[in-house]
Order: C-alpha cells, then sequence, then structure tokens
C-alpha cells in the first residue's frame, strides 16, 4: 500500500498544478487503483474541493468534471440519452455500486489503462480531454501521450449525430473485461475503439460503405492491424476473434436501434 | 492533521495521518461494524454512507471525510434491525462476516430505488460478495423487505388520510 506524507486540499488549479511538478507529489482523484500501488508520496493532491465533480451540457457538448463519479455518469439521463446509454452499459460492471460512487472519470481516463472500459468507451466517441496546461487536445492523442505533470480538468464529449454501442466480455462479473469494444456511426462513418486486449484501448475507422457492403472482410483488416496479448485471462487468439463478435454485435445493435440481435 | 466530521449525528474531531483510510478512522471511533474484507475495494464489506452515498470506506481517504457526514450500521439501528430479521427468517445470514456492509447496501438501494425488479437488486448489490448462500436467500429477504416497506408506507399514508 501507498505512503503520504502530507494530504493537500488543492483550494486553486494553479496550486494543484504547481505542487503537481515534484515527481514525488501526486493527484488524488478516486483513490481506488493508486492506493493499492506502493508509491512513497510526499503531497497527495485532492481536487475534491475544486467544484469538478459536475457534469454540464451546452448546445455543443457535454463536460464532465475529472472528479464526476462513474455512478454520476451511469444515472446521468441527458448523458445517456445521447450516448444511446453506451456510458451506462460501459460501468455498469466495474465492481459494483459503491466503488463506482468514488472512482472518478479523470482517474479513469488519466490512466490510460489497458483494462479501462471507461477510456475504450469514449475513445471511440468524438471525445477531448481539457489539460489545465495544455488545454484541449483530442482523447485520441491523448490516449498516446506519454504522462506528464499536467492536470485532467475536464473530459469533453462533443455533440454529433453519432449512434454509440458498447460491448464487453468478461470471464466473471464485475471482473476486469477480458476485451471490450466500442462502435459509433455518424453520418460521415463508423469509429471503433477496441481495449482490454489487453493493452490500452486503440481506435480505427471505417467508411459507410465498407461496413455495409463487406463488414467482415473490414473488421478483419482492422483486427490485422491490432497487437492482442496473452495474460492469465484470455489468449491473444480468443481476444481477436471475441473483438469482432462484439464489433459486429456492436454494429448490429446500432443498426436495429438497440434492440437485442 | 486534524479533520471534523459528523459520524452517526455525532461531530467529531479526530487527529489523522495523510494515508490513513476511512475505514481505520471509523474502527478508531469505535464503529466496529466496519471492517476490513478484501482491502482491494472488491468485497463492500467496508462500505458505509459518505452524506447518504453508500461507498467503500478502505479506499476513502480519512482527509475526504472532512466537512461531511458519515453513517455506518452503527448510526441505522433500528433499519438493520427490520432488515435483519427478513435475513434471519430466510436464512441469509450464516456466517455473518459480510452482513454489515451488506445491509448498509441493501438500505442504500432501499431509499435509492423505487421498486427495483429482481435485475435491478442484483446490479445495484453487485460490488456485495457473500461465500455462503449463494445469493438466493439474500434475494427472498430483499424482497420481502421491499415489499414489507412499501406496505409500512401505504399504512402511514393511509394513517395521514
Amino acid at each position: 500500500m501507498y505512503s503520504i506524507k502530507e494530504y493537500v486540499i488543492a483550494t486553486t488549479l494553479e496550486e494543484a498544478y504547481n505542487l503537481n511538478q515534484k515527481k514525488t507529489n501526486r493527484i488524488i482523484a478516486g483513490n481506488m487503483w493508486l492506493r493499492l500501488g506502493n508509491a512513497n508520496i510526499v503531497n497527495a493532491i485532492d481536487l475534491s474541493k475544486l467544484g469538478l465533480n459536475k457534469i454540464e451540457e451546452n448546445d455543443e457538448e457535454f463536460q464532465l468534471g475529472c472528479m464526476v463519479s462513474l455512478r454520476q455518469m451511469e444515472l446521468d439521463e441527458k448523458l445517456n440519452d445521447y450516448t444511446k446509454n453506451a456510458l451506462r452499459d460501459c460501468v455498469k460492471d466495474i465492481v459494483g455500486t459503491q466503488f463506482r460512487n468514488s472512482a472518478t472519470v479523470g482517474g479513469s481516463i488519466w490512466g490510460r489503462f489497458g483494462f479501462s472500459d471507461v477510456l475504450t468507451c469514449m475513445l471511440a466517441m468524438d471525445t477531448e480531454v481539457e489539460l489545465y496546461k495544455a488545454g484541449r487536445i483530442s482523447l485520441a492523442d491523448f490516449v498516446n501521450m506519454k504522462p506528464d505533470n499536467d492536470i485532467l480538468v475536464k473530459v469533453i464529449i462533443k455533440k454529433n449525430d453519432g449512434k454509440a454501442n458498447y460491448q464487453a466480455l468478461r470471464n466473471a462479473a464485475t471482473d476486469f473485461p477480458v476485451i471490450a469494444c466500442c462502435a459509433v456511426k455518424k453520418s460521415d462513418g463508423w469509429s471503433f475503439s477496441i481495449g482490454a486486449k489487453p493493452t490500452k484501448a486503440v481506435r480505427y475507422t471505417a467508411s459507410l460503405e465498407d461496413i455495409q457492403n463487406n463488414m467482415d472482410g473490414t473488421l478483419d483488416d482492422i483486427l490485422e492491424k491490432i497487437t492482442f496479448g496473452t495474460n492469465t485471462r484470455a489468449s491473444k487468439e480468443y481476444r481477436k476473434a471475441m473483438a469482432k463478435v462484439l464489433l459486429k454485435r456492436a454494429i448490429k445493435n446500432i443498426e436495429t436501434d438497440g434492440q437485442e440481435v | 492533521m486534524e479533520i471534523n466530521y459528523v459520524l452517526n449525528g455525532r461531530k467529531i474531531k479526530a487527529e489523522i495521518s495523510a494515508d490513513d483510510m476511512l475505514l481505520g478512522q471509523l474502527r478508531a471511533q469505535k464503529c466496529f461494524s466496519v471492517k476490513c474484507g478484501c482491502e482491494t475495494t472488491n468485497c463492500g464489506l467496508c462500505t458505509v454512507w459518505l452524506d447518504g452515498v453508500p461507498v467503500l470506506s478502505c479506499a476513502v481517504p480519512a482527509a475526504r471525510a472532512e466537512g461531511h457526514e458519515i453513517t455506518t450500521l452503527e448510526g441505522l439501528q433500528k433499519e438493520a434491525r427490520e432488515f435483519a430479521q427478513f435475513m434471519a427468517e430466510e436464512g441469509s445470514d450464516q456466517c455473518g462476516f459480510c452482513n454489515p456492509g451488506y445491509v448498509m447496501n441493501v438500505l442504500a438501494m432501499a431509499r435509492d430505488l423505487k421498486n427495483p425488479t429482481e435485475k435491478e437488486i442484483c446490479d445495484y448489490l453487485s460490488g456485495n460478495l457473500c461465500r455462503c448462500t449463494g445469493y438466493t436467500s439474500h434475494m427472498r429477504a430483499i424482497k420481502k423487505y421491499l415489499a414489507f416497506l412499501k406496505d409500512k408506507k401505504a399504512e402511514e399514508a393511509g394513517d395521514k388520510a
């Protein structure tokens, strides 16, 4: 378990940012994963009093403060209406209600964890992150950046004409996913994300025509580009085979407006 | 560092270490219903309410209790006894180790959800592990408890009318 010398409840983002420039200091988000490590933290920086636990909506986007809990995401009706329940579906199997009341969207995205349902789901959507110093960048770029000393302030889901569907396969309920996929269909094409490979999620796109005329071939081409791995949960061959099943299921769910297929 | 919070309606001022978890702080306040089962935020045994919301106290930094209201099983004795009666009748207590966290989450669910389906009950309680019962007896107890609450509310509404 980690150790902490000083616990600092930040009063401004600037204070949190300045403290976070030292490698021995760490931001505390939901604290679900961090505390299981063995880091020796000098200053733990708590963002919980900065009002970053709100989901806000305007004409162009949804803005999720980094301290928004996974449970807030799960229960937010407007967000789930817009994402066709994809966000609810991606968090509903994460441990339990109590866990999701504490785990945060900021911690989930910042960690860029291989097993992350949240990262996989949001990566297929038109999502940006707002960093305190670096400003807004797309999640697709952020996911490949090396962790630095900036602070993830918000996660932004842009509104478009997309329809989303999330699928994950688990060996046991509430466990990490063996493989996770999200599909989004927009008027100008499809985007797919594949996570828990078991490394972090990747994003690919395809045209509407390719999926309509040659779904199997197009998905095979995408899956060939992805490096799947083997661990105690599943083999790389199993992951690859199941990824195709889940992607097809997600596509069919979108095409049939969420009806079971 | 010093923290101030409300525990089961009682104001608490406590000296904590920076890396103390809420679980340890609550046991230091003699709330021994709050127990550590897995210490990996998976089993639900350490469930308490933070401002009425169920959380895993093994993962909440004690410092985060500052200014908040914490409720443990010790603060919900009347409701807990009511529900425990159904558990006893349905044989769902067995070894009893998981009971405190389980009862806390059932009581939270009874407040959060109106007329939950069996699936909604399972989903809400999926973070509470029991290694004795297989959950079937839990489900019977919960359904009977929820029916009891419904009747009780109807009676109270009738009395007022």
